[in-house]
């Protein structure tokens, strides 16, 4: 069965648009990337997904119910972690995860004791208090202690330090190993990368592309900054050059064998090859 | 459950100020009571001869050298349009303040109808509104009696009994344009309950504006007609409570298909 079928779905907000007929298809146990810059329409999608907007036209399923209709069962079986966490305020902590398991029916007292214990969660403070990283924390809970079969995580690292955001796909992983969905929609490339086995890249509320991972890695171009000066006339796979008070800066998608040849052979001062930003990968799917 | 629940508690600390600011008003003016009662000779010619003012208040047909009419014009105020701007703002801010606070999102997320979520926090209204006025009616008999006064059994059950109706009323009104309102929406609630009280000032005073008294709550809560007459004005009271059954159809109807703002 498909955790989630997407067919045609769009959303407007009267004539602005929101998200405009995409179609996507996530299987069971999958770990899925969902990749866009911020107004793409990543959080359009989730929201109609997840009932809080009704579609403007289209259908979708998530685990095998409609949206529309049996959108209970949905939510019953879903957690979800929004962007930007709210709490009701004067409420503790604890408050909140005991709240949110009744609203679920559901005892999670154990789940949750162990959940804030590895995010380091002290579960008596008001969350008023928190800051957006600590909200954040008490979100993630709220998401996982019930034991969902799916998982929809909105920018979930935003706030999280280093150490808890590794914390927090450790415990993905594992949710995910025991036959969990994931679904994970983020502009951070690497975190896609690092943990997804397929993504969809969404742009101006279109998907442009669902792929492996793998497959959406090879297609990734480099950033390459030389100083100095290089042969690089003959080397193909060269995109978007400029130059600049001697610092020679272009995209680079071909052999890094041949690259790495021809900068030996030059007269370079300083190097640097990074990833391209999240805006040079969306152009070269554009240009695709 | 839960929901009604979680409301109770967030609303507690509103609901004891407002039910303590109401009490203590109440309790005041009829302790003042016995002292006024024997100026009150020369005091009740002077208010029923001001005119519009003395319609507007219906001092003319009230006498307030006697409990039940000093009762009708001082209490009916202070819980006439207390209770008013309670149930006014309890209700209006029920719906719109999970989108303004920015909360229903994660209140929305959970396995619970669109349906259920209104009935709940509409009975959590319900509720405060009849935790407040029990309150307030065990205080004022126990203050009628403390003073040593007759309690006046059947016009103070019908006067409670009429500002009751009149809360729930606005409640309902209010509940409905809290499923329409995303931010602003206490103004709102203040602005009705208070253009309500006004109303019922105009059709006091002009007889062109009778027809107001069946636009405003206030209407069927006027001290003097529910003495004169020992009752309320039943068709009144249906009116009214048929324009506070529509605010809770609307809030049914709208929420359930509303689109949640971030």
């Amino acid at each position: 069965m498909e955790a989630i079928r997407i067919e045609n779905l769009s959303k407007y907000y009267g004539k602005a648009r929101g998200i405009e007929q995409i179609s996507l298809s996530v299987a069971e146990g999958e770990f899925f990337g969902f990749i866009g810059p911020n107004g793409a329409g990543k959080s359009t999608t989730i929201r109609t997904l997840l009932g809080l907007i009704r579609p403007t036209g289209g259908h979708a399923a998530v685990l095998g119910f409609d949206i529309e209709k049996e959108k209970e069962k949905i939510l019953a079986r879903t957690g979800y972690l929004p962007s930007e966490a709210m709490f009701h305020s004067g409420m503790r902590v604890r408050d909140v995860l005991k709240f949110s398991a009744d609203l679920r029916k559901k005892d999670c007292r154990d789940v949750a004791a162990g959940l804030c214990e590895r995010l380091q969660l002290d579960t008596g403070r008001k969350v008023d208090e928190l800051s957006f990283g600590n909200r954040k924390k008490v979100a993630i809970v709220c998401a996982l202690q019930h034991e969902p079969q799916l998982l929809i995580l909105d920018e979930p690292t935003s706030g999280l330090d280093p150490l808890m955001q590794k914390a927090f796909f450790e415990i993905l992983r594992e949710r995910n190993k025991q036959g969990v969905t994931v679904f994970l929609s983020s502009h951070i490339l690497s975190e896609i990368q690092r943990n997804c086995t397929r993504a969809a890249i969404i742009r101006a509320g279109r998907i442009i592309v669902c792929d492996s991972v793998e497959a959406l890695s090879q297609t990734n171009a480099r950033r390459v900054n030389i100083h100095g000066s290089a042969a690089l006339e003959g080397l193909a796979g060269i995109r978007d050059r400029k130059e600049a008070e001697g610092v020679v800066s272009f995209l680079y998608n071909g052999e890094m064998k041949a690259l790495l040849q021809v900068l030996a052979a030059g007269d370079v001062v300083d190097l640097s090859v990074s990833e391209p930003d999240l805006e040079e990968i969306f152009m070269h799917f554009y240009e695709k | 459950m839960t929901l009604i629940k979680h409301e109770l508690r967030q609303g507690k600390l509103s609901l004891i100020i407002w039910t303590g600011s109401i009490g203590a008003l109440l309790a005041i003016c009829i302790c003042l009571f016995p002292e006024m009662k024997g100026q009150m000779e020369g005091v009740s010619d002077v208010f029923a001869s001001m005119g519009s003012f003395t319609e507007a208040f219906g001092m003319d047909r009230l006498n307030f050298g006697t409990l039940i009419g000093f009762y009708a014009i001082e209490c009916g105020n202070v819980l006439g349009l207390g209770g008013a701007f309670f149930a006014s703002l309890c209700a209006v801010g029920m719906l719109s303040k999970e989108e303004k606070d920015r909360t229903g999102e994660f209140l929305l997320t959970h396995p619970v109808s669109r349906r259920r979520i209104v009935t709940e926090k509409l009975l959590a209204v319900f509720v405060q509104i009849v935790i407040m006025n029990l309150i307030i009616y065990v205080l004022s008999t126990g203050c009628i009696a403390a003073v040593g006064e007759e309690i006046p059994w059947k016009e103070l059950n019908l006067f409670h009994l009429s500002y009751f109706l009149l809360q729930i009323e606005l409640a309902g009104i209010c509940f409905g344009v809290s499923a329409f309102m995303r931010k602003g929406s206490a103004g709102a609630g203040l602005g009705i309950a208070a253009m309500m009280y006004f109303l019922n000032l105009v059709a006091n005073i002009t007889e062109a504006a009778e027809f107001l008294k069946y636009i405003t709550p206030f209407g069927y809560c006027e001290g003097a007609d529910i003495v004169a007459d020992g009752c309320l004005d039943g068709r009144l009271v249906a009116f009214g409570l048929t324009l506070g059954a529509a605010g809770i159809a609307a809030a049914y109807l709208k929420y359930c298909r509303k689109d949640i703002a971030v």
